[in-house]
C-alpha cells in the first residue's frame, strides 16, 4: 500500500463522481426534452428516426405500454443480434472468415449484449468477424445503455406527477438518450484514446517479429471507438479476450485511468439526471454519498487484500510483497483494486485484471458488490433505478419509526410498491444462489470448473452473480462455452435484467396516480448524512444476510484457509 | 358547536372503565386462546408465522423418525419443541392483546337490552305493544319512560329527558336529550334517568352504536390497515428470499463436501425470517386500537388509527378546544380621577343582577380582588335588552349600568370629547387585542371598562409547539371577526386560524389542504360538521353530538373533549413506530444469528470457518439450540413493548429517527449477540446440548 495507490483510487473514484454531476445536468435536459446545445445537429436527425419509424414521440405512455415498446424493441434486437453472429461467415467485413457461432453461444451472446451485460463465452478477436462486432454488438452497447436509461426517465417522471397517467415515451427516451448522451461522449473519448495510442483500424491483424524471433499475427480493430461505447455504455463486452489488460485495449497509465473513470462517469451522471428530473436534488445527491461510500469502501477492501504477499508464494519462498499474479505490471494493485470496485460497482464488467488471480476476500469484494444489485452506481439509469428501490425498502423499514407511514420523494410507500420491489429484489438471489446451487451439483456444469474447492464454488458463483447483476465481467478459471453454461448464464441474465425492469415500470406506473405530498417537518428526511447512514446499513444488511452462508463457502472459507496455511508456515 | 364539554384532563378519571389492565385471568385465557389458534387455518393470513408452523411439523416428524430408527433424538426434539414454542408465543401475544378488548367487550354486552321496549303501535291513541329489543325495527316509534333502558340507537321525536349514558361513556352524570337540534341522537343502551322519550328507531338490532362498538373492541371487526399489509407483503418477501438463501445451501454444501441435516437447515430458516416482527405485529395493531379505547376513543377502523399518525392539518374549533368558551372579565380600568375600588365595587354592584357567564366571571373577578357584596334589599334588577344593550341595578336612588360602550356613552348623553382620552385609548386597546370593552357608570357618571376577554386554556400553547415539532399545523376555526380571531390565534400559537367561518368554508379549506397533498384531522359534533367530518381524513365525532355527525366521523371521543385529537394523533404514531422498530429490531437480529449458525453448520467439513464463531458457542448443536431459542424467547420478551408501544416524543422526525435506529437498530445488533452467548451457556451448563 501507498498513499499514491490510495490517491490513484480516489482521484478515480472522484473524478468519475465530479465529471458525472454536470454530464447529469445535460442528461436531465435531454429526458426532460429541454433544448440542448447539440439540438441544430441532432434535432433533424431525431425528427428523421421517428419519421422513418412512424412513432409519436410526444405522447406520454402508460407504463405498461411504456414497458411493452421496451420489451418489444429488446426482443427485435436479440433476434438480430443472434441472426447476424449466426451467419457471419456469408455476411461482409469478415477479413479473418471466421464461420457462425453455435446455437447455444448465439443465444448466450445475444442476451448478454441486449441485456447490457456482455458477459462472453467466447474470446473476441478469435470469434467475432468485424461486421458482427460493428452491427450487432456496437449497436446493442448503444441501445441497451440507453435502454436502462429510459426507465430511470420514466421513474423520475412517476416521482413528480400528482395523479398523473403517464410516464413518458419510450422511443423519445431511447432515441434521444442515444444520440444526444451515449453518441457524443462516445466520438470525444473515442478521440482521445487514438491520440493516446489505441489503434482504430479495420485492417484484420498486424504482423511483428516478437523478441525470440518468432513471427505473431496481432488482431487488430476499430478498438477506441468500441472501447469508448464499451467503458461509457457500462457494457464491459471486450474486442479482445483478456479486455482492458490487453496492450491494444489499454496501452498506457493515462488510458487506464481514463478509461476507469469512464467506467463510472455516466452511472453517476444518470443518478444526477435522476434528481433533476425528479425536482429531488438534494435526495439524491444523498443516493450518490451512499454508493459513493460503499464503492469506495470495496475499492479499499480489494486494494487492502490485492497488497497482501501471495500465499503460493510465499509458500514457495520467492518475493511475494504483494500479489501481482493476474495483475498487469503497467498498472499494479492500486490501479487494479480501482478498476475491480469500478467495475463490479457499475454494472460494467470490463476488466484490466484477473479477478479470479485475486486475494480469496479481493475476488468475494468484487463479487458483494455485484450482488447489492449494481446500484454503486449501476447501469446507466438501471443503477439509480434500483438504487431507489433500495431507498424505498429502506424508508419502509425505518421510516415507520418517526411515526408515519413511509413516503418517499413525497409519494406514499404501500402494498404495491413493496410488492413490486420485493420482485425486483427477490430475483437477484433466485437466479445468482438457485442456477449456482444446481450448477455445484450437476457434472455436466463442473467440466467447466478450473479449480475445484472453495475457489471452483467461487468460479460457479461469480459467473451466475456477473451474468444474473448484468455485470459481465468474469472470474476466469470457467470455461463458460458448452451448452449448460451459454443456456443457464443467459436464462440468468434475462431474470437480472428485465424483472427488475418490469417491476421498476409498474413501480413508476403505480406512483404516477399517487398524490404527491408535501413534506412537513414530521417526514422522514431523505436528504440527511442519517439517510445516507440509514440507506448503507439497509443495503449491506439485506445483500448480506442474502449472501452470507454462500460466500462463506466460497471466498470466506478460502480466506481462512489461507491464513490457516500462512500461519502454519 | 355549542360547548358543553368535559374540561380538559377529566376524562383520564375514567380511562379505565373500558380497557382494563391485564389481569392473571385474562392471561389464562390468552393461553387458552393461544392454543386454540395453533390451528393452521387461522395463520394464513400471517405468512411468517405460517412458515414456522410448517417447519415446526417438519422438524416434529424428523424427530419421530430419529427415535423409531433408534437414532439419537435430544437435539432434534428440542429444536421442534422451540418451534412450536416461537409459534405459540407469536399467538399468545395475539391473543394477550385482544384479551384486553375482549373484557371491555363482555362488559359492554352486559348492558345489552333485556327487557322489553314500548312499541307505539298506534300514534293516535298511543296504544303500547311490549317487543322484545331485537325485533324492532328502523322506522318504528318507541316511548322510553324514567327508568327504562333505551331499547335502540334512535332519534327522539318527542320530548325532553335526562339520560344516563354510563354503558357507553363512563360517566356517570346524566346529560339531557331533546327532539330537534343537536341533542336529538339517542344510543341503545343508555337509561332514561327522568321525564319521557319518543324515539324512532335508526339501527337495526346487531347494527347499534352498541354492536358495533363491541365488534370493534373485540377486534371481530378488524381487518388489516393498508400499512399492515404493506408490511406484511414485506415479510412474505424476506421470508421467500431466506427460503432461497437457505434451501441453495443443499447444493452448495454439498459441492463443499457438507451434509446438511434438513432439521439444521429448518432451524436457520427459521431463526432468518423475521419471526419477532410476523409473531407480534398483528399484536401492535389491535394494542393500538386498545390505547385509543383508554382514552376513549373508538376507532371505526384501524385505517383511521394508522392514518392519525400521518396527519399534517389540525382543524381546530376555537370554543371549546383553544379557548374556555366563554368570554370573562380580566381587569377594570378606571377612568382619570376615580380611584380603583370606587370603580371595582361599582362594576361589582352592575353585575350582581347578571347571571350570564360573563356577569359571573366580573363577581368572579372581583372576589378575586377581595370585594364581595351582596345585593342591598329592595333593589330592582335591570336586565340587558336588546335596545338598551346595558343591565345594571338600582338600589337606594343610586344606579349602576354596565354595556357596550356606545351604548353606555349614548344613554349618558355624553360627546366624544367629553370621554376621557385614557379611557377612549383603553377601549382601543382591549378592541385591537381581541377582547370585547364594556363600559360601566355609577350614577350617570362614567366611571370606568371592563376588559372582557375570550380566555385561552392553559397548556394549549405547548401542546401547539410540541404539535408543530411533531410536524403538524393547526389551523383555529371560528365565528369570530379576523380582529379577535388573530389576536386569539396569537395568543394560543396556533399556525394559522379561519374567522367568521361557516361549515362550508370548513369544508372547502379540508379539501383545499387535501389538494396540496396533507392529511386532515378535525372535530366536530354539530349536524353541520357532518360533512367536513366525512371529508377529513381523521374526523373525531363527539358521543354527545349528532347523529349525523357520529356517522360521518370515523372516530367517536366518548368524553367529547376536542383536545382529544391530539392524544388521538399521538397513539397513531405511537402504533406506526412500534411496527417499524419491531422490524428494524428482527432484521438486525439475523446478523448474529448467522455467526452462530453458519459456523456451526459448516466447521465439521471446513474447519477454517470457526473463525467466524466469534461468540466462542460451546458446540455446533449448542448455537443452533441458542439461536432457535432465542429467537423464541425475544417475541415474549418484546410483548410487553408490542402493547405498550414505542413511546412517542415529539421531537420531529430526524431526532425521532436517530435514536430509534440506535435503541431497535443497533440494539437489535447487538443484543442477540449477548443473548445467544447467556443461552448457550446456560444450554452447554445443563447438559442439553
Amino acid at each position: 500500500m501507498t498513499w499514491q495507490g490510495w490517491a490513484e483510487i480516489a482521484l478515480t473514484l472522484a473524478v468519475a463522481i465530479g465529471l458525472g454531476w454536470p454530464l447529469g445536468v445535460y442528461m436531465s435536459r435531454v429526458w426532460n426534452g429541454e433544448r440542448t446545445w447539440l439540438d441544430p445537429v441532432f434535432k433533424p436527425v431525431e425528427r428523421l428516426v421517428y419519421a422513418g419509424c412512424g412513432v409519436d414521440a410526444t405522447k406520454s405512455q402508460t407504463w405498461f405500454s411504456y414497458a411493452a415498446a421496451l420489451l418489444a424493441f429488446n426482443a427485435v434486437g436479440f433476434f438480430l443480434v443472434y441472426a447476424i453472429i449466426r451467419l457471419q461467415g456469408v455476411l461482409p467485413l469478415n477479413p479473418q472468415e471466421f464461420a457462425g457461432v453455435s446455437e447455444h453461444l448465439a443465444f448466450n451472446t445475444a442476451v448478454s449484449f441486449v441485456t447490457n451485460t456482455n458477459w462472453q463465452s467466447y474470446g473476441g478477436e478469435s470469434t467475432m468477424s468485424h461486421f458482427s462486432q460493428m452491427a450487432a454488438l456496437t449497436v446493442q452497447n448503444f441501445v441497451s445503455a440507453a435502454t436502462g436509461a429510459a426507465i430511470a426517465a420514466a421513474l423520475a417522471r412517476a416521482f413528480i406527477a400528482h395523479r398523473g397517467e403517464g410516464v413518458g415515451n419510450f422511443w423519445a427516451d431511447l432515441v434521444r438518450t442515444t444520440l444526444y448522451v451515449l453518441l457524443p461522449c462516445s466520438i470525444v473519448l473515442a478521440l482521445v484514446l487514438v491520440a493516446l495510442g489505441v489503434p482504430q483500424t479495420l485492417q484484420a491483424s498486424a504482423l511483428a517479429t516478437t523478441v525470440e524471433g518468432a513471427d505473431q499475427k496481432m488482431s487488430l480493430f476499430a478498438v477506441a471507438s468500441q472501447l469508448a461505447i464499451k467503458q461509457l455504455g457500462i457494457n464491459g463486452g471486450g474486442i479482445f479476450n483478456v479486455n482492458s489488460a490487453h496492450p491494444f485495449e489499454n496501452p498506457n497509465p493515462l488510458t487506464n485511468f481514463l478509461t476507469a473513470v469512464s467506467i463510472n462517469v455516466l452511472g453517476w451522471a444518470a443518478f444526477f439526471a435522476f434528481g433533476r428530473s425528479a425536482l429531488a436534488g438534494k435526495d439524491i445527491r444523498a443516493l450518490v454519498m451512499a454508493a459513493a461510500i460503499l464503492l469506495s469502501a470495496g475499492a479499499t477492501g480489494i486494494y487492502l487484500a490485492e497488497t497482501q504477499p501471495a500465499p503460493a508464494l510465499v509458500a514457495a519462498g520467492v518475493d511475494a510483497s504483494q500479489n501481482m499474479e493476474g495483475k498487469e505490471v503497467r498498472f499494479g494493485a492500486a490501479a487494479t483494486a480501482a478498476w475491480a470496485a469500478q467495475t463490479t460497482g457499475a454494472s460494467n464488467g470490463s476488466v484490466n485484471g484477473m479477478h479470479g488471480s485475486f486475494m480469496p476476500l479481493g475476488g468475494g469484494i468484487a463479487m458483494f458488490l455485484m450482488m447489492l444489485g449494481e446500484i454503486l452506481p449501476g447501469g446507466i439509469g438501471s443503477g439509480i433505478a434500483i438504487m431507489v428501490v433500495m431507498a424505498l425498502l429502506a424508508v419502509f423499514i425505518a421510516g415507520l419509526m418517526v411515526g408515519r407511514t413511509p413516503e418517499y420523494l413525497g409519494k406514499k410507500v404501500e402494498a404495491k410498491e413493496i410488492k413490486l420491489a420485493m420482485l425486483a429484489v427477490l430475483v437477484v438471489p433466485l437466479s445468482m444462489l438457485g442456477f449456482s446451487a444446481i450448477a455445484a451439483i450437476l457434472p455436466e456444469a463442473l467440466k467447466g470448473l478450473l479449480n475445484h474447492g472453495p475457489h471452483g464454488l467461487s468460479e460457479i458463483l461469480y459467473a451466475y452473480v456477473s451474468t444474473t447483476a448484468n455485470n459481465g465481467s468474469a472470474f476466469a478459471g470457467l470455461t463458460a462455452n458448452a451448452p449448460w453454461w451459454n443456456t443457464t448464464l443467459g436464462l440468468a441474465m434475462l431474470m437480472g435484467r428485465f424483472v427488475p425492469i418490469i417491476a421498476v415500470l409498474a413501480i413508476a406506473g403505480s406512483l404516477v396516480a399517487k398524490p404527491k405530498l408535501a413534506p412537513s417537518a414530521g417526514t422522514l428526511p431523505t436528504d440527511s448524512g442519517q439517510f445516507v447512514g440509514l440507506l448503507v446499513g439497509v443495503i449491506l444488511i439485506l445483500g448480506g444476510l442474502q449472501f452470507f452462508p454462500a460466500l462463506a463457502l466460497g471466498p470466506i472459507v478460502e480466506h481462512f484457509q489461507v491464513l490457516t496455511t500462512l500461519a502454519a508456515r | 358547536m355549542t360547548a358543553s364539554y368535559v374540561p380538559q384532563g377529566e376524562h383520564r378519571r375514567k380511562a379505565s372503565t373500558l380497557a382494563s389492565s391485564l389481569s392473571p385471568a385474562m392471561l389464562g385465557r390468552a393461553a387458552r386462546d393461544a392454543v386454540v389458534k395453533l390451528d393452521p387455518r387461522k395463520l394464513t393470513g400471517n405468512p411468517v408465522i405460517f412458515a414456522t408452523w410448517i417447519v415446526a411439523l417438519l422438524a416434529s416428524a424428523s424427530t419421530v423418525a430419529e427415535i423409531m430408527a433408534g437414532h439419537d433424538w435430544g437435539f432434534e426434539i428440542q429444536i421442534a419443541l422451540w418451534l412450536w414454542a416461537t409459534v405459540l408465543f407469536a399467538n399468545l401475544a395475539e391473543s394477550v392483546a385482544e384479551g384486553r378488548g375482549k373484557a371491555a367487550a363482555d362488559s359492554l354486552r352486559a348492558t345489552r337490552v333485556t327487557t322489553k321496549a314500548k312499541l307505539i303501535v298506534d300514534p293516535v291513541t298511543g296504544t303500547i305493544v311490549p317487543t322484545p329489543a331485537h325485533k324492532l325495527g328502523v322506522g318504528e316509534i318507541v316511548l322510553v319512560e324514567a327508568g327504562d333502558v333505551i331499547p335502540a340507537d334512535g332519534e327522539i321525536i318527542e320530548g325532553v329527558a335526562s339520560v344516563n349514558e354510563a354503558a357507553i361513556t363512563g360517566e356517570s352524570a346524566p346529560v339531557i336529550r331533546e327532539s330537534g337540534g343537536d341533542r336529538s341522537a339517542v344510543t341503545g343502551g343508555t337509561t332514561v334517568v327522568s321525564d319521557w322519550l319518543k324515539i324512532r328507531i335508526t339501527s337495526e338490532a346487531g347494527n347499534t352504536f352498541l354492536d358495533r362498538m363491541i365488534a370493534m373492541v373485540e377486534g371481530a371487526d378488524r381487518r388489516k390497515t393498508p400499512n399492515e399489509i404493506a408490511l406484511a407483503v414485506l415479510l412474505a418477501g424476506l421470508t421467500l428470499i431466506f427460503l432461497i438463501a437457505v434451501a441453495t445451501l443443499l447444493g452448495l454444501g454439498k459441492y463443499s463436501g457438507i451434509v446438511l441435516p434438513p432439521m439444521v437447515l429448518g432451524a436457520l430458516f427459521i431463526t432468518l425470517i423475521p419471526t419477532t416482527i410476523g409473531g407480534l405485529l398483528s399484536a401492535v395493531g389491535i394494542a393500538g386500537m386498545d390505547r385509543l379505547l383508554k382514552v376513549n376513543v373508538l376507532a371505526t377502523s384501524g385505517r383511521a388509527v394508522e392514518a392519525a399518525g400521518d396527519v399534517d392539518t389540525l382543524l381546530l374549533d376555537k370554543t371549546g378546544t383553544i379557548t374556555f368558551g366563554n368570554r370573562m372579565a380580566t381587569e377594570v380600568i378606571a377612568a382619570p380621577g376615580m380611584r380603583q375600588e370606587i370603580v371595582m365595587r361599582a362594576t361589582l354592584m352592575a353585575s350582581l343582577g347578571d347571571e350570564t357567564p360573563e356577569g359571573r366571571s366580573i363577581v368572579d373577578l372581583a372576589r378575586s380582588q377581595g370585594l364581595e357584596l351582596e345585593a342591598p334589599e329592595g333593589a330592582t334588577l335591570i336586565p340587558f335588552s336588546a335596545t338598551t344593550r346595558q343591565s345594571g341595578l338600582d338600589a337606594d336612588g343610586q344606579s349602576w349600568r354596565k354595556g357596550a360602550v356606545d351604548a353606555v356613552i349614548r344613554s349618558l348623553d355624553l360627546k366624544p370629547e367629553q370621554i376621557p382620552a385614557d379611557l377612549s385609548a383603553a377601549v382601543d386597546r382591549i378592541a385591537r387585542s381581541g377582547g370585547t370593552p364594556l363600559a360601566v357608570s355609577e350614577n350617570g357618571v362614567l366611571v370606568g371598562v371592563i376588559h372582557l376577554k375570550d380566555v385561552v386554556k392553559p397548556n394549549v400553547k405547548e401542546r401547539f409547539a410540541d404539535l408543530r415539532r411533531m410536524g403538524l399545523r393547526t389551523v383555529m376555526i371560528t365565528g369570530d371577526n379576523p380582529v379577535t380571531a388573530a389576536a386569539i390565534a396569537s395568543e394560543a400559537g396556533v399556525d394559522d386560524f379561519l374567522a367568521e367561518a361557516t361549515p362550508e368554508d370548513k369544508l372547502r379549506l379540508i379539501r383545499e389542504e387535501q389538494a396540496k397533498g396533507r392529511l386532515v384531522a378535525m372535530c366536530g359534533d354539530g349536524a353541520n360538521d357532518a360533512p367536513a367530518l366525512a371529508q377529513s381524513d381523521v374526523g373525531v365525532a363527539m358521543q354527545t353530538g349528532a347523529q349525523a355527525a357520529r356517522e360521518a366521523g370515523n372516530m367517536v371521543d366518548l368524553d367529547s373533549d376536542p383536545t382529544k385529537v391530539i392524544e388521538i394523533v399521538e397513539v397513531g404514531k405511537q402504533m406506526l413506530i412500534t411496527r417499524g422498530a419491531l422490524t428494524t429490531f428482527s432484521i438486525a437480529n439475523d446478523v448474529a444469528k448467522y455467526f452462530a449458525i453458519i459456523p456451526a453448520m459448516f466447521v465439521t467439513a471446513l474447519p477454517a470457518l470457526g473463525a467466524l464463531n466469534v461468540m466462542n458457542l460451546h458446540s455446533p448443536e449448542s448455537a443452533i439450540l441458542s439461536a432457535v431459542i432465542f429467537n423464541a424467547l425475544i417475541i415474549v420478551a418484546l410483548i410487553p413493548l408490542a402493547l405498550r408501544g414505542v413511546r412517542y416524543r415529539a421531537v420531529g422526525a430526524a431526532k425521532l429517527l436517530s435514536r430509534n435506529l440506535l435503541i431497535y437498530g443497533l440494539g437489535g445488533l447487538i443484543a442477540p449477540f449477548i443473548g445467544i452467548k447467556l443461552i448457550d451457556m446456560i444450554v452447554s451448563g445443563l447438559g442439553l446440548a
